[in-house]
């Protein structure tokens, strides 16, 4: 599996080796070289206004955060160890409460040691977004195994 | 959905203030729950905190917890600290929030506090901050501001 670079293989390690992606059920919906898009299925769990239903932000920061350091393992086409330096998201309207909610991310410049992403959430368009993020993340940031790795061997249990 | 519930959900957070309930507040809100985050008042400071658990891995290999865990944390630390200290009329609503990584979580507890930079009329501007076991290390600051009204 470690030749193919492609949606069952991204969706099997998150589901094994990224314990709180699996957790909150994110999906990985396409995947090219320049971006990923990213789904989390709405879940109650998640609310943060429990008067509208609406979604608290800080699952949408985790949802734009996953798809972010994913388009930087697309466009590598390997799994290196990332970590993200800093992240800004905008919060441009609310997220519907029953909806769920899509990340599209893009990795827009790639040197030796940084990653620089832009990203949108949304529900049925990228072009009227929930959230609109920017961030960086560090490449080789730890002399830890690549995930790719991890799911292979039987979840990586610490 | 209506407003006598909008009203009602206000009146339950004024209720937690006056009786300085702060664990209502956390009950209050799905996502403090799913994080099971504890309000902590210790001597007149506010400090908000995440137990260890092991769904907010987000790389078993270190581990360390979720970027996306610690980012909600402190959302939800500088909302907190807004709906206690703050007279509100309606629940905040986040508008921008922008986060500085520093140190790579481990999977623990982790705690966080949060100042108002400026108490606007429309919006507040907040500073906050994680730590773990080392309250001089900390793991993350972020920026946030609501809107308040």
């Amino acid at each position: 599996m470690s030749e193919a670079f492609d949606i069952t293989q991204i969706q099997n390690i998150i589901d094994i080796a990224i314990p709180h992606c699996s957790d909150i059920g994110v999906q990985v919906e396409s995947l090219s070289n320049d971006s990923v898009v990213m789904k989390l299925p709405y879940d109650e769990r998640f609310v943060g206004n429990p008067v509208t239903g609406v979604l608290h932000g800080g699952i949408v920061t985790t949802l734009i955060d996953t798809t972010s350091g994913m388009c930087i393992y697309a466009k590598l086409q390997k799994y290196i160890p990332i970590a993200t330096l800093d992240l800004r998201i905008d919060y441009l309207k609310s997220a519907e409460p029953g909806k769920d909610v899509l990340a599209e991310a893009t990795c827009y410049r790639l040197t030796r040691q940084i990653g620089f992403v832009r990203a949108v959430a949304y529900h049925d368009n990228p072009d009227d977004p929930i959230a609109n993020s920017v961030s960086t993340f560090m490449l080789h940031s730890s002399a830890s195994m690549p995930l790719d790795r991890v799911s292979t061997e039987e979840g990586g249990n610490s | 959905m209506t407003e006598s519930s909008s009203e009602e959900f206000l009146q339950k957070i004024l209720k937690a203030k006056e009786e300085k309930n702060w664990s209502a507040i956390a009950d209050l809100i799905p996502y403090f729950n799913y994080l099971g985050m504890e309000v902590l008042d210790r001597e007149n400071e506010l400090i908000c905190r995440i137990p260890q658990n092991k769904k907010f891995t987000g790389n078993p290999t270190l581990p360390a917890i979720h970027g996306g865990v610690v980012g909600a944390f402190l959302e939800s630390t500088a909302l907190v600290h807004l709906l206690v200290t703050q007279e509100i009329t309606q629940l905040p609503k986040i508008i921008t929030f922008t986060i500085d990584y520093l140190r790579s979580a481990k999977v623990d507890e982790c705690f966080a506090e949060a100042v108002i930079t400026k108490p606007g009329r429309r919006v507040a501007n907040m500073r906050v901050r994680a730590w773990q076991k080392d309250r001089s290390k900390p793991i993350a600051t972020a920026n946030a501001n609501f809107l308040v009204s």
